[in-house]
């Protein structure tokens, strides 16, 4: 029954964030902070990532081809599928689910504790537009944020390819170019969409409507992991047999 | 006029506010006082409308809070000023913007009139010098006073403050409740109080809501509260030996 009840508030929370918008003057600011914390400042842990496990792919499928009629090639070509249809916008997801998720949830939740979304609601402004409504907009630029790690992640396989010793770089390149399909990149983009709006809607669902004090936030920021990660595992399957299936 | 007839709120099974009645007073600074748990703040949080009620009804100025339209509301809202117990400034801005801010959402004033307004509000409350600095660098007073002028900004005509002394010093709460009965005074406005601080009751009751279990025990002003016979009321606000002491005193001088 709670499960429904939380269901039920979240979609009314959604409605809400486009209910009654705040005054473009005042949303404006709001928006290019948000952008600042949830995109820009995430960028440096995200090239980080992609590029060291776009290379531990890469040697993964070097050190499993075995046979030795399996063209070298096929190094580069399975680290683009990899990294495109998976690791980019799956994996970096859940790693944002931590990162913005969890700042998200305690920044609310702290507003929340500190009575001052109470101190919105007091002087008639719409609350989760004001709060959640320049997060939702400042992460419709997080495709961009998966086309780094996407670049970054193949580029990181060719470096650990070629100065690895497991191929050369034409290769790598070749199996790269290889029978590219550029549905993959649509399919892509459309889950990096939807995730971008779970990780906005979400966290903002567990700062928002959290109950408590300074433990609670801890606490609501780690279910709000929790839960971000559930809702995109299982939307990218959703996603993945509704567009590849 | 502020008036509460009849108020009745629940959670659950559990029936907090069981049927208030009272009004609060324009220019007048209006206490509720009760002990913890007694539905202070579920009864502010009602006058707000942070909180639904089952029963009874809350008029401002004849305008019933539950029968006005979402925009009616909204405009009501847009008179009111709230200082709340942990003064709630947004810890993002600086005191300047915090006290600009309801002049950015509900008016089309130029940047340098709002400015000017944040000047005039912030040097009424002693604090012409703390414009750039960040909530957190102002002491637990200064926020108050950052509290109230946020509040007053706009020009409300209703002042509502939740336990606006609690943290202070003896001396910054009574520099804050002088702040709040001249502004008061000053702008003609309800004021109304949530507060357990007897020094802010003695000082500035002009009228006194005592709230017990729920329920109005008692009402009256920092007047007729020294000579109340209501047990209920002399358990609460003489607890004190201190307080017993002034009781006695006072009502010696007055025979």
């Amino acid at each position: 029954m709670i499960y429904l009840h939380n269901i039920g508030t979240y979609f009314i929370m959604i409605k809400d964030i486009f209910r009654r918008p705040t005054k473009w003057s005042v949303m404006k600011p709001l928006i290019l902070k948000d952008i600042d914390d949830l995109i820009i400042g995430s960028l440096g842990i995200v090239a980080f990532i992609s590029f060291f496990v776009g290379g531990v792919v890469a040697i993964q499928t070097s050190l499993n081809m075995t046979s030795p009629l399996m063209p070298k090639y096929l190094v580069g070509f399975a680290t683009r599928q990899s990294i495109i249809l998976e690791f980019a916008p799956t994996f970096i997801s859940i790693i944002m689910a931590g990162k913005v998720g969890s700042f998200i949830t305690s920044s609310i939740g702290t507003m929340r504790v500190t009575e001052q979304i109470d101190a919105l609601e007091v002087m008639g402004i719409n609350a989760i537009n004001y709060l959640v409504f320049p997060k939702f907009i400042a992460l419709t630029l997080y495709p961009f944020v998966i086309s780094i790690a996407m670049f970054l992640g193949i580029l990181g396989g060719l470096v650990a390819c070629v100065y690895g010793g497991y191929g050369t770089m034409e290769d790598y390149i070749e199996g790269v170019k290889m029978d590219f399909i550029p549905f993959h990149f649509i399919y892509a983009f459309v889950k990096t969409f939807v995730f971008a709006f779970l990780l906005a809607t979400i966290p903002s669902y567990y700062g928002y409507f959290m109950k408590g004090g300074a433990l609670e936030v801890g606490k609501a920021s780690t279910t709000s992991f929790v839960w971000t990660s559930v809702m995109i595992i299982l939307v990218n399957f959703l996603l993945t047999s509704l567009l590849l299936g | 006029m502020i008036e509460v007839k009849d108020l009745h709120k629940s959670f659950g099974d559990a029936h907090i506010l069981k049927g208030i009645t009272t009004s609060f007073e324009k220019g007048k600074t209006n206490l509720i006082i009760g002990q913890s748990g007694s539905g202070k703040t579920v009864f502010l949080k009602c006058l707000l409308g942070l909180f639904e009620y089952e029963e009874g009804s809350i008029s401002y100025d004849g305008k019933i809070f539950s029968k006005l339209s979402p925009n009616e509301k909204r405009a009501l809202r847009a008179e009111i000023g709230m200082v709340f117990q942990g003064s709630a400034l947004f810890d993002s801005m600086t005191i300047a913007e915090n006290v600009m801010f309801p002049l950015r959402m509900f008016t089309k004033q130029s940047k340098s009139e709002m400015e000017d307004r944040v000047n005039v509000v912030l040097n009424r409350v002693n604090l012409p010098d703390a414009h750039k600095k960040m909530p957190s660098e102002a002491s637990g007073g200064m926020q108050k006073r950052v509290a109230i002028a946020r509040a007053i900004v706009n020009n409300p005509k209703y002042l509502f403050c939740d336990e606006p002394n609690s943290g202070l010093d003896p001396k910054t709460a009574i520099v804050i409740d002088n702040l709040i009965q001249e502004i008061t005074d000053e702008f003609n406005i309800i004021t109304v109080i949530n507060s357990h601080d007897m020094n802010s009751v003695m000082e500035i009751g002009e009228k006194i809501v005592f709230l017990k279990d729920g329920l109005k025990a008692w009402e009256g002003s920092n007047k007729t509260i020294f000579k109340t016979d209501n047990e209920v009321v002399t358990d609460f606000v003489y607890s004190s030996n201190l307080f017993k002491k002034v009781r006695k005193m006072y009502l010696e001088e007055s025979d």
